[in-house]
């Protein structure tokens, strides 16, 4: 096991050099100079001197591997430069997002367990019955309608036609319903037929058959010993696609002018504030690799059955 | 020499009948049709649409259906029927290029890691490891946020990402294959390297391949026109169906079919692309069978 932390460990450090680098690599190669910018916020005739002299305050002038090492020291004490617009430190606004990003993001889990959980278990419970293929035709339109169209939909019959909730925005507890039924509903599709495979599996295990044999209720034995097991790869493949929920909060934040991190970073791209972008690839980007690590170091904890033993490395 | 060994131990891995058991299952039947009558319309559509898909017109905006304009105008006079079977053109021909590129990356690394092994195998394991703990969306939000939001630089981030699970994939196999014996048998009838790999150890990967293309297409489709909605993938007036989307949000609320058609379109391709997939895995995956 502790083997098993250490090489981890040592891929997550390879992993976010990469990240960093990359991050460094586009931002030199971003069209602009940010020394003229600066110059010409300050209105001021610009000589050639001028240039240079802040060319070389700023550090321009040096090898690119020595100002690398000063942006990932600044980088490793969280220091992102201020925005460009805002002109605040990136890490401010980023901080003042975030809890709008996770209000949005639980509001999409509860969702997904609402629909999630019934629906597997009906599909399990009745495998190849209705409940099974509404599951499936569910599953199905899931993967293949885009997000931000339901979402469009959505807000064209609820928002418009009945005008039962607001639009757009963010505020009272209405705000939230049609974001979160938009981030949820791709996910449910997913999570309900994974739930609804590992509950036939386990459904099939020595120890139901005993349940049953002691005469438990069956719907008793789908809920307290079958989803038990079920629910080990739900949170494995959980973990694996956090990445595709924060993608999925940068689209439904667009598009329903939520103001978490998401929008902040859509925003951010079209307004070229640089600092803004490189504060939020690398700080989401960091979270999700953490994560993913975190996630395969927790298979063992979640089922003592495949507790990394003896030198066992995968 | 090496004929021989080839001829006997050679397994075609998509038969014959892989097209005729696809279109037994009915679901697989349907997908193939919706995305056999898609391509045919992308192919010729260049002769049947009744209209020039980027001509703007603003005497005629808005517009319902007529002869004229089978679905109608958008809010600039253009003809929404030429721009949607434009916007397959656009559609299709990226995700076939992403789904080509990234193949054509993800197998040499995989046969050659899986194949040579040892310092080459660690080497290139390192990088895919790496590059694949890197989700593809940050990735394609550092590239369209530091390059400038565009149809190539979301290409780019998204073949930087998807070949890794080829290549792993590839590798699996190749690892798996290359201690049968029709493989020691190819060897020591003397091929070389590249024809082991070539004619022996090629055939084997290119079912599994498939299955995963076949998956990875209908997500590709599904990011590209996101990012295109919100304006980080093809730009305004070209026409994608994405771009189309975000190009006609101000009309929605009087115009809903501004906002029905593209969706559709794009949700058909996706739909026949995901039952497509699901039938092929059925089909050339040994293990679900």
């Amino acid at each position: 096991m502790l083997k098993l932390v250490k090489a981890r460990l040592l891929q997550l450090v390879f992993v976010l050099f990469l990240l960093s680098l990359l991050t460094f690599t586009l931002m030199k190669l971003a069209p602009g100079d940010p020394v003229l910018r600066i110059l010409e916020v300050d209105e001021l005739a610009v000589t050639q001197a001028d240039e240079a002299a802040l060319r070389k305050e700023l550090g321009f002038d040096r090898p690119l591997l020595v100002q690398y090492g000063e942006w990932m020291l600044n980088v490793l004490q969280l220091d992102f430069g201020n925005s460009y617009i805002k002109e605040k430190p990136v890490l401010d606004e980023m901080i003042a997002r975030l809890p709008t990003t996770i209000q949005l993001t639980v509001g999409g889990l509860a969702v997904m367990v609402l629909i999630a959980v019934p629906l597997g278990l009906l599909a399990a419970k009745y495998p190849g019955r209705w409940p099974d293929h509404l599951s499936r035709f569910l599953a199905l339109l899931g993967a293949s309608i885009p997000s931000f169209w339901m979402g469009l939909l959505l807000i064209y019959v609820f928002a418009f036609k009945l005008q039962w909730l607001p639009t757009m925005g963010k505020g009272s507890a209405q705000h939230m319903i049609l974001p979160s039924v938009t981030l949820g509903f791709a996910m449910a599709a997913v999570y309900a037929r994974l739930l609804r495979a590992g509950l036939l599996e386990s459904l099939s295990q020595e120890y139901i058959r005993a349940a049953r044999a002691r005469g438990i209720a069956e719907w008793r034995i789908l809920w307290r010993h079958a989803l038990r097991a079920a629910l080990l790869p739900v949170v494995t493949v959980f973990g694996m696609s956090i990445g595709s929920l924060l993608a999925g909060t940068v689209v439904i934040e667009t598009l329903f002018s939520w103001p978490g991190l998401g929008s902040m970073a859509v925003e951010a791209i079209f307004q070229r504030d640089y600092p803004v972008i490189q504060g939020y690839v690398l700080l989401t980007g960091v979270f999700v690799v953490v994560v993913n690590l975190l996630v395969d170091l927790s298979y063992g904890l979640l089922d003592p059955r495949i507790r990394y033993g003896k030198g066992e490395l995968s | 020499m090496n004929v021989n060994v080839s001829t006997v131990f050679r397994q075609s891995p998509i038969r014959r009948n892989t097209w005729r058991s696809m279109l037994r299952d009915p679901m697989t039947a349907l997908g193939t049709g919706i995305l056999a009558i898609i391509i045919l319309l992308t192919l010729i559509g260049p002769f049947i649409v009744p209209n020039d898909s980027l001509a703007v017109k603003m005497s005629e905006r808005l517009q319902s259906p007529s002869w004229q304009y089978p679905l109608g105008t958008d809010h600039l006079g253009r003809c929404i029927f030429s721009r949607l079977v434009a916007g397959a053109k656009t559609t299709l021909g990226i995700s076939a290029f992403v789904i080509i590129s990234v193949t054509l990356i993800g197998i040499p690394v995989g046969l050659l890691s899986g194949y040579v092994g040892g310092r080459v195998d660690a080497l290139l394991m390192r990088l895919v490891d790496g590059v694949g703990a890197l989700p593809e969306f940050i990735l394609a939000i550092a590239i369209s946020g530091f390059l400038g939001p565009s149809l190539t630089n979301l290409m780019l981030s998204i073949v930087l990402v998807k070949w890794i699970g080829y290549a792993r994939v590839v590798r699996s196999i190749v690892l798996s294959e290359r201690e049968k014996e029709y493989v020691l048998a190819a060897r020591v009838a003397g091929c070389s390297t590249w024809t082991v790999l070539w004619r022996h150890l090629l055939p084997q990967i290119i079912s599994p391949v498939v299955v995963l293309a076949a998956l990875d297409i209908g997500k590709i489709i599904l990011i590209i026109s996101a990012l295109s909605y919100l304006g980080l993938g093809a730009q305004p007036s070209a026409p994608e169906w994405g771009a189309m989307l975000n190009d006609g949000r101000p009309y929605f609320q009087t115009v809903p079919e501004l906002m029905i058609y593209p969706g559709v379109a794009i949700m058909l391709v996706v739909v026949s692309c995901n039952l497509i997939s699901d039938g092929l895995r059925h089909i050339l995956d040994v293990r679900s069978r």
